[in-house]
This record gives structure tokens, C-alpha cells and sequence, in this order.
């Protein structure tokens, strides 16, 4: 028996952090459903969350100056076993995916109540626990069958959580058929995809897909599995043509849902493109360059033209921010486009600045959607009077959202138009100022409704109760904050585009 | 009633408990041979549904109440998931079987993959169960006072 004895030295819990992001989370859906008492599942929901932000920012404050961590799941070393991979990139994505799945949770408490109905609760929180753990998953693995995997546990959790808006409008049911037909065709463009690259390569860990697609070179099956994935991951991100289920599912979907899935979903599909596109296959693969140029460049400008255009004619306040979700990916797909490090942070950091925004938006949304029963414009009159600090939150995540100086959204959009100028693409850059007016004319028109109509007689709106008030404070203050404090968010942005611009360089370990 | 299709209730009864030996053949015995949790996962609930299927939705549910299967679902993911938190708090990574006998990390690897096995069983029977159970009765299974 001794002479197979290994030594061992013990693991410490710090050493754990990239498996415990995903686990804690993981572990505490079931745990959920085992217990099936709806207030302490809540309160596990929101344990687990809290958890799993503070390794995020454990994570972060470890790989922020460009090194890079990796776990071995079940002590098999890679390309044979599943790796986890934490570099600036994932860190930065995992900080906001498990900050807005913990912010999100206290104003879930009470605007659930108000829109599930109580015998579901449980099965609530348990599926959103899910979901917040595939799109971490997604996020900090290093093994491209295993963001699969990640990518089905959080669709097919999202599924559910969307048809849950069903109690107050059943058109959630078709809305979350239509996404789940959709997610599923995009899930499967990605897995033949990932079929391919296995055929060609052998492997499925990224950082070796990577070398060994740097050694053979491009040939028609890479090509083709290259094809499938940006398509079928261009689908869960929304990317212009393939946007159709978002609308729908963004605005039947119960509140808290909605502020989840704006701010975490579809950045969790930009960061799985940006890995693929530019860690996976490099940066110099050919055929990459000619799709950037040719589908992504059109497609990008097109999402923030004719959705923000969309936005502007829309008569429900939830589905108008849906259409400026749309535009706005544009943005992030156009940064990718750019092929520069400063097109890639900008991407980056509108990735995270969007998410807060958006979050921020949706949150003020549900809080008036609790007093006017429904997210329509004409029922909505004047209510950021008599809601002052909603108000103010629609007003912060509504500035934002146009890029004003002083907000989030503004170092994304200069970042951006810096990067344009770079290429010498001033057309573009006039564009990206161009589609900002839209989004002024839409705004606009949030702010007309809720401040220069007069309220209803005898409307008693007030502000939400301090479970629903103190999250989306929160975020409308970091709306501002991440527009003078750029240190964390354009900081990490940067040292993740470097990392991915080195290609499959850029995926060893510094 | 009961004089219908006597035969069909006759060998069902003689074949559930034979399928729920085999399924915990295949379960315990996946590791040397074909098999493993998902096939007994499987196997088990093609016992309670050949059951259901027989003598009647209502009757299968005395058996196996809906609540039991929705728990029994969650519990597989948490024997999985807890195995690797078992090896993490030996000082192991996560899920490295090595951990349950660390002078001989084959025999810890048998009994690692024994556990885990038991927890996808435990999970796809479940599940296998309650869609059946989903579409076998059009009404929710679930009561309000069952969560």
C-alpha cells in the first residue's frame, strides 16, 4: 500500500476561491428545495450571493495586475481535465455578474411578493440561484464544453424565470417559449461549433484549443466552427438580427428577473464571444478579420441605429429600455470590431457600465410598475413626483444610458469613440454620437412622462419600501460613481484587452 | 375494473421489484462494468412508471409521492456537490477522489465515483419520475402546502 503514497500538501480555502465561486451558489439551489420554507430560502439565496461577490472581489484583487489563476478540478491537470481560469477578464465579468445577483436579491424580496404567486417563491429562488450559477460558470471556466454545460444551466433556468411573469401577464408563457426555442437554437449552433473545434483539435481545453488552432492553421472545419459559435452565442447575446427574443422576454418577465437578466445574460455571452474570438482563435486568424469587418461592423451599427429607433416609437417603458438593451450591445460588438486594445476595453468596460445602468433602469421600472400595475407610459404619468428617489434613479440610469459627462455611460462611449479614432474611422465615431441622440430622444421621453405630465388625482404613489429603495440607490449612485472613479472598472478593462490581444499568448500563465 | 387486463397487472407486479434490483445493480456495479448512475437512474424510474402506467396515476403516487421525487431531486445534486466539498475540506481540490484514502489514491478514486454515481441515481430517478408525473397529471403535482 505505501508504495503508491503520495504527499500531499493540504489545500487552504484561498486556494479554493475559483471552485467555491461557482459551488456556493451551486450547492445552494438544492439546498433550497430541501428546506422548502420560502422566507429561508431567500435568506440562503442571498448568503450564497453575498459569498460569492466577496470571492469575486477576492478574485479580482488577485489577477488585477495581469496574472492568472488556475484550479484543477479533481486534481487532473489540463487539456485532460476541467480547468477553471481566472485572468482580469473573467474576474471583471464574475465581479459584476455575482454584484448584481447579490444587489438584486433584497429588491427581489418584496417585488416577488408582489408579482409571483407565494407557492412559487421557493422554486423562485432556487432557479434564480441556478441561473446566477451558469452564468458564473460560463464566466470562470477554462474548458469550452464546460461554458456549454454552464450556458444550458442558465438558459434553462432563465426559461422558467421568465414564464414566472405569467401570473400578471400571460404573455410571459409565449415570451419565454419564444426564448427558449430561440436559446435552444443558439446553444446548439454553439455545441456543433465546439464539435467541430474537437474534431480539428482533439481538445477542449481553451488554452490548448488555442495552440493547437495556432499550429494547424485555419482550414474549413476551424472556419466553420468558428462560424457556428459566434452565431449561436451571437444569438444569446442579442446581437442585431438574432435579437428577437429579448424584447419580449425583457418585458413580460417579472421585475427582479428583468433587472437580473438585462444586466448579467447578455454580458455573460459578449465575455464567452470575446474569449473565443480572441483567446481561442487568435487575434490574427484570418477569417476572423474579414467577419469583424464585414458582419459585425454593419450589424453593430445597424443594432444602434434601428433599435434605438424602435426604442423611440415604444409605448411601454420596460420593452423601450428591451430595444435599448439591443443598441446598446451594438456598442460592445462595434469596441470588439475595432481590433484595438482600446476598442476591446471600451467593449469591456461598456459591458460592465451597461450592466449597472440597465440594472439601475429596470429596478426604478419595477419599483413604478408596483404602483401603476402595468410598465405603459400612460400609466405612468408624473410618477417621478410623487416617487422622488425612483425618480432620481430613472433620472441617473436615464443620463447614464445617453453617455452624459460625469456618468458610467460616458468614459464607455469616449473610450469607444477614442478607439474609432485610433483606426482612423471618424464615420464611426460620428455615428456612435449620432445614435446617442437617439437615445436622448427616448430618455427624453421617460423623463417627459414621469415629470412634466401632471400624476392622476388622487394617485398615493410613494417610493418602495427600503428592501426595493436601498439596492436601486445603490446602483443609481454607482451609475455616477463609475463615471469619476474609472480605477476599477477602465483599469481591470484594460489589462483584460491586453490579455486578449495577445491571443492565445495571453492565456498562459504570466 | 379490477378484472381488466389481469395479466399486465400480474406480471408488472412481479416485474417492479426485479427492475429495482437491476437498477441497483447497474448503480453499484457501474464502475467494472456498463453502466453507472444515469442508466440505473433511469431503470429505477421505469419501475414507477411501469407501475404508474399499470394501476393508475394515483396509485404510483402512493408509492412515491410527488413531494418525495421533487426532494429526491435536489438531494442527488447535493450528494454530488457535497462529495467535492468532502474532498475540499480534506485539503483536496474539489472533486479529487484522492482525498477519501490518501495512501492509496485508486481505492479513494472507487470510493469517490461510488458517491458521486449515487447522487446522478438518485437525481435522474427523480427527475425521470416527476416528468412523468408532470405529464402523466395535467393538474400541478405540487400543493401550496407541499413547499
Amino acid at each position: 500500500m505505501s508504495a503508491t503514497e503520495v504527499h500531499h500538501v493540504a489545500k487552504t480555502l484561498m486556494d479554493h476561491l475559483p471552485i467555491l465561486q461557482v459551488v456556493i451558489p451551486l450547492m445552494s439551489a438544492p439546498l433550497i428545495v430541501m428546506i422548502g420554507n420560502r422566507n429561508l430560502a431567500w435568506l440562503i439565496a442571498f448568503a450564497a450571493s453575498a459569498a460569492s461577490f466577496v470571492i469575486a472581489c477576492l478574485l479580482l484583487s488577485d489577477v488585477i495586475d495581469g496574472s492568472v489563476i488556475s484550479y484543477h478540478i479533481g486534481g487532473w491537470a489540463p487539456p485532460l481535465g476541467i480547468e477553471y481560469r481566472i485572468d482580469a477578464l473573467n474576474a471583471l465579468v464574475l465581479l459584476l455578474i455575482s454584484g448584481i445577483g447579490t444587489i438584486v436579491l433584497p429588491y427581489a424580496y418584496t417585488s416577488v411578493k408582489a408579482e409571483i404567486p407565494q407557492r412559487l417563491h421557493t422554486l423562485f429562488y432556487a432557479l434564480y440561484m441556478l441561473c446566477l450559477t451558469g452564468l458564473l460558470g460560463m464566466v470562470a471556466t477554462g474548458d469550452a464544453f464546460n461554458v456549454f454545460v454552464f450556458l444550458e444551466i442558465s438558459s434553462l433556468s432563465t426559461y422558467v424565470l421568465v414564464s414566472l411573469g405569467a401570473n400578471k401577464d400571460t404573455r410571459a408563457l409565449t415570451a419565454a417559449y419564444d426564448y427558449l426555442i430561440m436559446g435552444t437554437i443558439g446553444a446548439t449552433f454553439f455545441v456543433i461549433g465546439l464539435g467541430m473545434l474537437y474534431m480539428a483539435t482533439g481538445t477542449l481545453n481553451m488554452a490548448d484549443l488555442a495552440d493547437r488552432i495556432a499550429e494547424q492553421g485555419a482550414n474549413r472545419t476551424v472556419q466553420a466552427a468558428f462560424t457556428f459559435i459566434v452565431v449561436g452565442m451571437g444569438l444569446k447575446a442579442a446581437m442585431y438580427p438574432l435579437h428577437h427574443w429579448l424584447p419580449n422576454a425583457y418585458t413580460y418577465a417579472p421585475s427582479a428577473v428583468t433587472t437580473f437578466l438585462a444586466a448579467t445574460a447578455t454580458k455573460a455571452a459578449i465575455y464567452v464571444l470575446l474569449r473565443f474570438m480572441f483567446s481561442v482563435f487568435n487575434p490574427g486568424f484570418h477569417f476572423e478579420d474579414w467577419t469583424l469587418y464585414l458582419i459585425f461592423i454593419p450589424f453593430a451599427l445597424l443594432a444602434m441605429f434601428a433599435a434605438s429607433f424602435v426604442a423611440v416609437f415604444q409605448t411601454n417603458l420596460k420593452r423601450m429600455l428591451a430595444f435599448s438593451s439591443i443598441a446598446q450591445i451594438g456598442y460592445m460588438l462595434l469596441g470588439i470590431a475595432m481590433l484595438n486594445a482600446t476598442g476591446l476595453s471600451a467593449s469591456i468596460v461598456h459591458l460592465v457600465n451597461h450592466g449597472i445602468t440597465k440594472a439601475a433602469l429596470f429596478m426604478g421600472a419595477g419599483a413604478l410598475i408596483l404602483y401603476s400595475g402595468s410598465a405603459f407610459f400612460d400609466n405612468l404619468n408624473g410618477l417621478g413626483r410623487k416617487m422622488p428617489l425612483t425618480g432620481a434613479t430613472m433620472v441617473a440610469g436615464g443620463l447614464s444610458l445617453i453617455g452624459v459627462p460625469g456618468t458610467a455611460g460616458f468614459i464607455s462611449k469616449w473610450v469607444l469613440v477614442q478607439a474609432a479614432f485610433e483606426n482612423g474611422w471618424w464615420i464611426i465615431a460620428v455615428a456612435i454620437m449620432l445614435s446617442s441622440l437617439l437615445a436622448v430622444i427616448y430618455v427624453w421621453r421617460m423623463f417627459e412622462v414621469l415629470y412634466l405630465t401632471a400624476p392622476d388625482e388622487g394617485c398615493t404613489a410613494t417610493d418602495p419600501p427600503l428592501p426595493m429603495l436601498i439596492p436601486m440607490l445603490i446602483l443609481a449612485v454607482s451609475c455616477i460613481w463609475f463615471g469619476f472613479d474609472t480605477e476599477l472598472t477602465l483599469g481591470s478593462a484594460q489589462v483584460a484587452a491586453d490579455g486578449l490581444l495577445a491571443g492565445s499568448a495571453g492565456m498562459m500563465a504570466h | 375494473m379490477h378484472h381488466h387486463h389481469i395479466i399486465l397487472r400480474v406480471v408488472t407486479k412481479m416485474l417492479v421489484g426485479t427492475i429495482i434490483l437491476f437498477a441497483f445493480y447497474v448503480q453499484f456495479h457501474g464502475d467494472f462494468s456498463p453502466g453507472g448512475g444515469f442508466q440505473a437512474g433511469v431503470i429505477m424510474a421505469v419501475a414507477f412508471i411501469l407501475y404508474g402506467i399499470v394501476f393508475g396515476l394515483n396509485k404510483a403516487k402512493q408509492v412515491f409521492p410527488a413531494w418525495v421525487v421533487h426532494k429526491l431531486v435536489a438531494l442527488g445534486v447535493l450528494v454530488y456537490a457535497g462529495t467535492g466539498v468532502a474532498s475540499m475540506l480534506l485539503g483536496y481540490n474539489y472533486l479529487d477522489y484522492g482525498a477519501f484514502n490518501p495512501h492509496h489514491p485508486s481505492h479513494g478514486q472507487h470510493w469517490g465515483i461510488l458517491a458521486v454515481e449515487l447522487g446522478v441515481g438518485i437525481t435522474v430517478t427523480g427527475v425521470m419520475v416527476a416528468i412523468y408525473y408532470a405529464f402523466a397529471g395535467r393538474p400541478p403535482p405540487m400543493k401550496d402546502e407541499d413547499w
